[in-house]
């Protein structure tokens, strides 16, 4: 984004909010439609950048334009045959480019809504490192800045930058296509999409750093890149299911954390949970239960929403609950799975029956296991070992917010 | 199009794995799989190479060539052979590297080869 902060100093800081705000929003799109146009990331993050910095002049003179998005398409792309005009590239990059180049208005929807879904799958290619998926569809479809993404993910920019252009270089060299997937492979594709958004969102849920316990920011770009995947692929259910699963655990977000420490489901003041977000997560849920091809993310999203229909936590459904992930370890038998199970378990059959359920799960590494131990071991008065099992779970527990709980819980044994 | 190539990467311990028997079955599914490519018409070249210990190294980049017997890297895994396809773009290539892969029961790398520089 060259010039992105020298062009602050003549706009003002409410303006520079506003215009930068349309930029974020439209961001994705933008980009999407140059680099169907152009056939290259790089000259499309150029371009977009440009345009920004003449929407900074512009803008705050004349005003924003009816529509933002198509003034800067048409911007950018004007840019873009600038430039490659300007450094006489006499490949066929620059032919294709003045073949392809139309002036025809933005549209929000149609063939500029469908390029947003080819980046996506451009962005989670299966043959780009995991870490790289994330950055480049945080980067490209989100619009953050190479600085905002390496500091939620507590790298070095310099690091990240290096991350996106190998990822940007491999696009290019190997050829990985801009394009939707076939039909037989749009599952999988999706597949691996949805679990980028889910990481994203994770790592704004659970965050590891040393700072906020939740990073809002993050959480939200995850939503927000959900709601367009489902409006791209409204019938498929997994991405509906994602969804609902994600917008009904940020509605307890803000009673998830009091005073730096994680407050668990039963003990959360469900008034301070977002009625708006339930409604919305809900009705998804309703959607996928009648069309009836359950999947990983629709379970879960109905299990969230047997969690948030509940008034009070001694209402909850807990035959629904365990219904719910006895269906999800048919699809996957994974002892993560089971020691969710496991928790339902005991509100139903009772901790003991459940502590010897989790005893038997291969999780040693995994502080989720050796807290659910913990409160179990605690329940049945075993406070020697739970104590041990609290102190297990601590030392390999990152999340500030669930450290203060497991510390309190711990202290509070007799 | 760009042209990719595929290499089968593997052991001489993961070789002799594989029981006596199943090798013409192998041979078979990778000669099907040749079949296919070919029909496909993305064949470029391909082929099986004799085994890394009679690979010899030529270094002429000093005053006179230097020859020295043995693979180049000293590991234990090898190309053992390779495809050349003709394909659109690495969803394709990543394809028939999958089904090339299912033949020969091997690990394939799939790499472009660089686009030819534009005419000066």
């Amino acid at each position: 984004m060259t010039g992105f902060r020298g062009s602050q100093a003549r706009t003002s800081t409410t303006e520079f909010a506003a215009v930068e705000g349309i930029f974020r929003e439209e961001y994705g799109r933008l980009i999407a439609s140059l680099v169907r146009r152009f056939g290259d990331i790089d000259i499309a993050e150029e371009a977009a950048g440009e345009a920004l910095v003449t929407a900074l002049e512009k803008w705050p003179e004349v005003g924003v334009p009816p529509n933002p998005g198509g003034w800067l398409t048409t911007t950018a792309g004007n840019r873009a045959i600038d430039r490659l005009r300007r450094e006489k590239l006499r490949d066929g990059k620059h032919q294709a480019a003045e073949m392809i180049h139309d002036d025809t208005p933005h549209e929000p929807t149609g063939i500029i809504t469908d390029d947003r879904l080819r980046l996506i799958f451009t962005c989670c290619h299966p043959a780009l490192a995991p870490e790289a998926r994330i950055a480049l569809t945080l980067r490209l479809m989100g619009g953050l800045t190479v600085a905002e993404i390496a500091s939620a993910f507590l790298v070095q920019e310099t690091t990240m930058g290096q991350r996106i252009t190998r990822a940007k270089t491999k696009i290019k060299g190997a050829k990985i296509p801009y394009r939707v997937p076939s039909a037989e492979d749009l599952p999988e594709r999706v597949g691996a999409v949805l679990a980028v958004l889910l990481l994203i969102f994770n790592e704004g849920y659970l965050s590891a750093s040393d700072g906020d316990p939740v990073r809002a920011d993050l959480t939200g770009e995850a939503i927000r890149l959900a709601r367009i995947l489902h409006e791209l692929l409204p019938d498929d259910r997994e991405t509906t299911g994602l969804l609902a699963m994600l917008l009904l655990t940020e509605s307890r977000r803000a009673a998830r954390v009091r005073h730096g420490e994680l407050v668990p489901l039963d003990e959360q003041d469900r008034g301070g949970w977002d009625r708006a977000l339930i409604a919305e997560g809900h009705a998804l849920v309703r959607e996928c239960l009648a069309a009836n091809r359950p999947g990983r993310y629709q379970i879960l999203a109905a299990v969230n929403a047997v969690h948030t229909d509940a008034p009070s936590a001694a209402d909850t459904d807990w035959s629904q609950v365990a219904a719910l992930y006895d269906q999800l370890v048919r699809l996957d038998p994974s002892p993560i799975v089971a020691l969710n199970r496991a928790v339902a378990i005991a509100e139903l059959d009772g901790p003991e029956v459940a502590l010897a359920q989790v005893d038997r799960l291969p999780l040693s590494g995994y502080h989720a296991w050796h807290a659910t131990r913990a409160d179990l071991l605690r329940r049945l008065g075993r406070s020697a070992e739970a104590r041990q099992e609290y102190d297990a779970a601590l030392a390999c527990c990152d999340n500030t917010a669930e450290r203060a709980y497991l510390t309190r819980k711990r202290g509070e044994l007799v | 199009m760009t042209q990719y190539l595929l290499t089968v990467h593997g052991s001489e311990e993961e070789n002799a794995k594989v029981p006596e028997d199943q090798w013409p079955v192998m041979f078979a599914a990778v000669e099907a799989f040749n079949e296919q490519v070919r029909a496909d018409g993305v064949w470029v070249f391909a082929g099986g190479l004799e085994g890394a210990e009679t690979a010899t190294v030529v270094d002429n980049s000093g005053d006179s060539p230097v020859f020295t017997d043995g693979p180049y890297l000293e590991t234990k895994e090898h190309i053992g052979g390779f495809w050349i396809i003709d394909v659109p773009d690495l969803d394709a290539a990543l394809k028939y590297a999958a089904a090339g892969s299912k033949a020969c029961q091997g690990k394939v790398e799939v790499r472009p080869f660089q686009a030819e520089p534009p005419a000066a």
